[in-house]
Parts: structure tokens; sequence; C-alpha cells
């Protein structure tokens, strides 16, 4: 198959077979509001021009802007073996192998990176992956209304606010209740979580480290839902799992998480993947691919999708998820980058995490008018009041080329003085001091 | 005892009011390999015709419909580790689960084994 466009005569032939006198008459149906008045496309461009602009827009796009920003994307380290790896052309398509005998090479890779996503979580069973830490979410929740046979959530607010909204998007347009739990402080409520679980509820859904960065222990969560027949899904950020407690570990039944912190660029906001996992028993119950390991007639070890029965190419409406993609490239550079790091370079790496944003707690703590939010422990993230509004804050000391943390304002209301402050491995030492001190004369001004 | 059969290929064996259900052999031997076989919990309850149980084989993915009302009882647990019994006796050691029927009488509106058959045969 070709890959060049319809020429005139293409066209004139195609219009001719299904008896259209011309293009502007096959789409005359088409409402006119409905249809593009022009595509304003620019002129073409040599590869040289090509170039310039593509240069222009990165420099532009925050090339030199130091970012202690989380929020659920983070800015780590990505081994140069990642990027080698993933850009060989046997991985270099993002599409899902359908045919065991010529796709060994990728399915075996998935493999390995449902295994390596297992250890993270603690879990039994995980998917090939999905788009991204909102829709895994989602995918979680959808999927505890299938276990359960039961229609409501009860979700930690102190859950990501963009993944929440994707999951109460979701929920909603299959008529399921979304019961959200305020925080106390920078903590989650966990009395209220636990008073809100019925018989009605279908699962549970909270994130650790949360969004304002405190590392919690759902343990006891876990087992109040179980004692209500209920479900707790666990969103967590694969890298603080080198160093807190693992959803399994906690008894969390479906794990999720946004996998950009694993191997992939931040890259304008995607394409990243997200990953969810299990326990065994709910595995018919995971939507999107699943590949497995078995052996051909002559007993030689191979991989194939597997469990496809759930799918919608076969169950159509009654398939396990209408996604039932994966985002295979992503999650293979999320499978090499845990590779390459190995179990104790995880932990050190969870463990520089922790360091050095625990150095810039405390520089910020000592600025007058700033005080640290989190009551206790904190990973790589930290809330900070600035006793004033953040938000302009955060602007001004962008013109000096730091983009100092996540003005909570805008999904908290009343906390207009908060901000998240995230510090990876990748700050500096002096890049930490900069922004102890731009945020000092900030305040002072 | 006699079985009754619907036109989505289950049977149905009444013994008082404890409906026995399972699925034919004619779909069983059309299923091709089963897979597995999704049992429904002890105590729900179906309306005639309603979704039963699933059942999945290495080329499709199918409902198993309620052959008469009822409330579920007793699964074969048997399936859970050797879902091929269905292929293997469809009619007997295959069953999938047993009703406590609402209604025995709406065993009316199936067909008999000689009536199944040459609905068989229609379909070609």
């Amino acid at each position: 198959m070709g890959y060049s466009p319809n020429t005139p005569e293409d066209i004139r032939e195609m219009l001719a077979v299904i008896g259209a006198g011309s293009v502007e008459e096959l789409f005359a149906p088409i409402p006119g509001e409905l249809r593009a008045k022009s595509f304003q496309l620019p002129a073409g461009m040599s590869e040289f021009e090509l170039w310039a602009v593509m240069r222009e827009k990165a420099a532009a796009g925050g090339a030199e802007i130091t970012p202690f920003i989380g929020g659920g994307i983070y800015d780590h380290i990505i081994p140069a073996a990642v990027g080698h790896l993933a850009s060989r052309a046997e991985f270099y398509t993002a599409y899902t192998p359908y045919q065991p005998e010529c796709s060994q090479g990728t399915l075996q890779a998935l493999f390995e990176y449902q295994t390596a996503i297992c250890r993270l979580t603690g879990l039994e069973a995980s998917n090939g992956s999905l788009y991204d830490g909102g829709t895994a979410a989602a995918e979680a929740a959808l999927m505890a209304l299938r276990v359960t046979g039961r229609h409501s959530i009860v979700l930690d607010a102190s859950v990501n606010p963009l993944h929440r909204g994707v999951v109460c998007e979701y929920l909603a347009s299959v008529s399921a209740h979304v019961e959200q739990v305020d925080p106390k402080g920078c903590a989650s409520d966990l009395e209220r979580l636990m008073a809100s679980i019925t018989g009605e509820t279908a699962a549970v859904m909270v994130q650790n480290p949360n969004f304002f960065g405190s590392v919690e222990d759902f343990s006891a969560l876990a087992a109040k839902a179980h004692e209500q027949g209920a479900l707790l899904i666990a969103s967590c950020y694969p890298i603080a799992l080198g160093l807190v407690l693992s959803p399994g570990e906690m008894g969390a039944d479906i794990a999720v998480g946004e996998g950009q912190s694993l191997g992939n660029t931040l890259s304008f906001g995607g394409p990243y993947f997200g990953f969810i996992a299990t326990r065994k028993r709910f595995i018919r119950n995971l939507p999107g691919r699943i590949v497995g390991e078995t052996i051909d007639r002559q007993g030689r070890r191979g991989y194939v999708l597997t469990l496809q029965a759930r799918e919608q190419h076969i169950k159509r409406h009654k398939a396990t998820s209408n996604i039932c993609s994966n985002q295979s490239l992503c999650a293979l550079r999320g499978l090499m980058f845990t590779a390459a790091l190995g179990k104790q370079g995880f932990q050190d790496l969870a463990s520089l995490n922790f360091d050095k944003a625990e150095y810039a707690k405390s520089r910020l703590a000592g600025i007058e008018g700033v005080s640290v939010l989190n009551a206790g422990a904190t990973f790589n993230e930290f809330t900070v009041s600035l006793g004033r509004e953040a938000a302009p804050v955060v602007q001004s000391l962008l013109a000096s080329g730091i983009a100092a943390g996540v003005p909570l304002g805008e999904y908290y209301p009343g906390m207009d003085h908060a901000l998240v402050v995230t510090v990876t491995e990748k700050r500096t030492r002096s890049e930490i001091d900069r922004l102890a001190a731009l945020v000092e004369e900030a305040l002072c001004n | 005892m006699a079985k009754f059969f619907t036109k989505e290929h289950e049977w149905v064996e009444m013994d008082g009011t404890q409906a026995t259900v399972g699925i034919s052999e004619h779909a069983a031997h059309e299923l091709g390999d089963i897979t597995y076989v999704e049992l429904p919990p002890i105590g729900k309850s179906v309306k005639q015709f309603d979704t039963l149980a699933g059942i999945e084989s290495v080329k499709a993915a199918s409902d198993i419909y309620a052959p008469v009302s009822g409330k579920v009882v007793q699964v074969n647990d048997k399936l859970e580790g050797a879902p091929e019994l269905v292929n293997e006796s469809a009619l007997e050691a295959g069953w999938i689960c047993k009703l406590e029927a609402a209604d025995p009488a709406q065993i009316g509106s199936l067909m008999d084994a000689a009536a199944y058959a040459e609905f068989l045969k229609g379909l070609g």
C-alpha cells in the first residue's frame, strides 16, 4: 500500500464508482456550520526551514526553565540506553501486535514490562499499558464496578484533580455515583473515607503520595473496604515505590498510575502511558491487552496476547473496556528505564529524590512567612504556604528561569496561598538554593 | 428426566422446582474448545432469558441465558478448573448451575429434544 495522497485522477475514479459528481457534492449533506471554513495551512517548507522553525519552538517551550513542578508529571533522568533501545526499528511502532508468529520481540518486551509493573506495585497481574494516568484511574473504577456489581465509588479528593476529572467523566457516562471526600489539611481524611464506605461501594480510590505530596498508609482503609466487600484502588507514583509501601503491600486490589516518570520525556504533555495492575483473581476484569507466556508445539517458550475474550474485537459492547489499546512504545521506555536502573538503582533514585526534597523543604521553611503544610512524611513533593497568593509569585519567578511549583488555588478553593514544590534527583543544591533565594526575595517585595 | 431447550441453545432439566442448566452439545461443538465458564454468583436472581452466565472459547465469548426464571442455588465448581467438561459432556458432567425455579411451568415455552433437533436442522 502506498502512502501518497490521492491524485486528481484517483479522486475522479472514486467519485465515479460511488456516483458523486464532485467532492463538494459528496460532502453536501454535512451542514455548512460543521464544515471547515479553511484549513489555513501555511505554504510548504524546505527541510532547512522546518528545522529552524522547530528549534525556535523548542527554545520557546521552556528549555531554559528549571522546573520544581510535579503534580503528576516529573522531570527525571533518562539513561541514554532508553532512547537508543526504544528507537530500534523493531520496537518503533506503537501498534499492538496481534500476530505472535511475527511479533515475538515486541510481545516479550511487553511481557517483561508487565513483570516490572507487577514488581513495582506489589500486585500479580498487569496489562500491556493504557493511555495515561487519568484514563488508567477511570478504567480501574469501571473495573471495580464490574467486579463487585455495585455502582458507587468513594474518591479521595487528594487524588490528582486532573485524574479525578477523568474518573468523574467516565463514571457519569455509566450513571455510577462518585462521592468525593475532602482532605484534612494536606492529608487524606481516613476517618471520613472509612465512614463513607457502605455495602453499595464498589471501591475507594486513593493516591500515594497524594496530590499535596503527603505519604500515606492506606492498609487500614483497605481492610475496612474489604470488610464491606469493596475494593481499594491505589494510584501511585512509580518512582516513589522505590521507598514507600507499594499498593500490594497496603492490601490494594488495583494499582494505577501515570507512567511518564519511567523513562519518558516531558514533551509538552505527552504521549505518556498509564499502568494498571491487579490481583490474579480479578485478571478477567482487567481492561486492554495482556501478553502471556506459553509454549509452542515443539515445547519452545513463546509469547501471545492472551485472555482476549475480554476485549472488544470479540466481546463487542460487553468488552471490559473500549480503550483496548495501549501505549506500547512509551511502556517499553518504562521497561527499559527500570531495567537500566535495576532494583538497587531504583531504590537509590528514590532515596535521592527524598533527600533533595527534604533539603529544599528545610530551605523554604527557613524563609519568613513560609510554612510547610504537610503534617507527616513526604517523598519528593511537599506543600508550602507562602502566606500570600502563590500564583503571582510563581509567575514572577518564571522571569528568573525558575518554575517554582504548582499553585493549589486553581484546584482547591481556599488554598490560594499553597504551592506544591517538587524536587527530583535532577535538581542540584545550587538550583534549590536559588529557588529559596528567589522565593525569599519575591516575598520581601 | 427430560431436557428442554431454548433457541439460544441452553438446556434445562426440572426436578420439582429445581432446574439444572447447561448448554447443548450443538452449542459446545460450535464454540470449540471452551477455556472459561463465568459462573453466576449463588443467590443471583434471573428472569427467563436474562443473562445467567458467560462462556469463553478459543473462538468466541458468549452469554448463557436463563431457560427459566429463578434464583441460583448451586454452581458446577468443577468447571473452574476443568472448563473442557462442557465440551466432553455438555448434557451431563458439564452442567453450569442449578436454579430454584420461580415458575416451573415456563418449560412449556421451550422445545423438547425432538423439537430442538428439528430446530437445529432448520439452522442448516
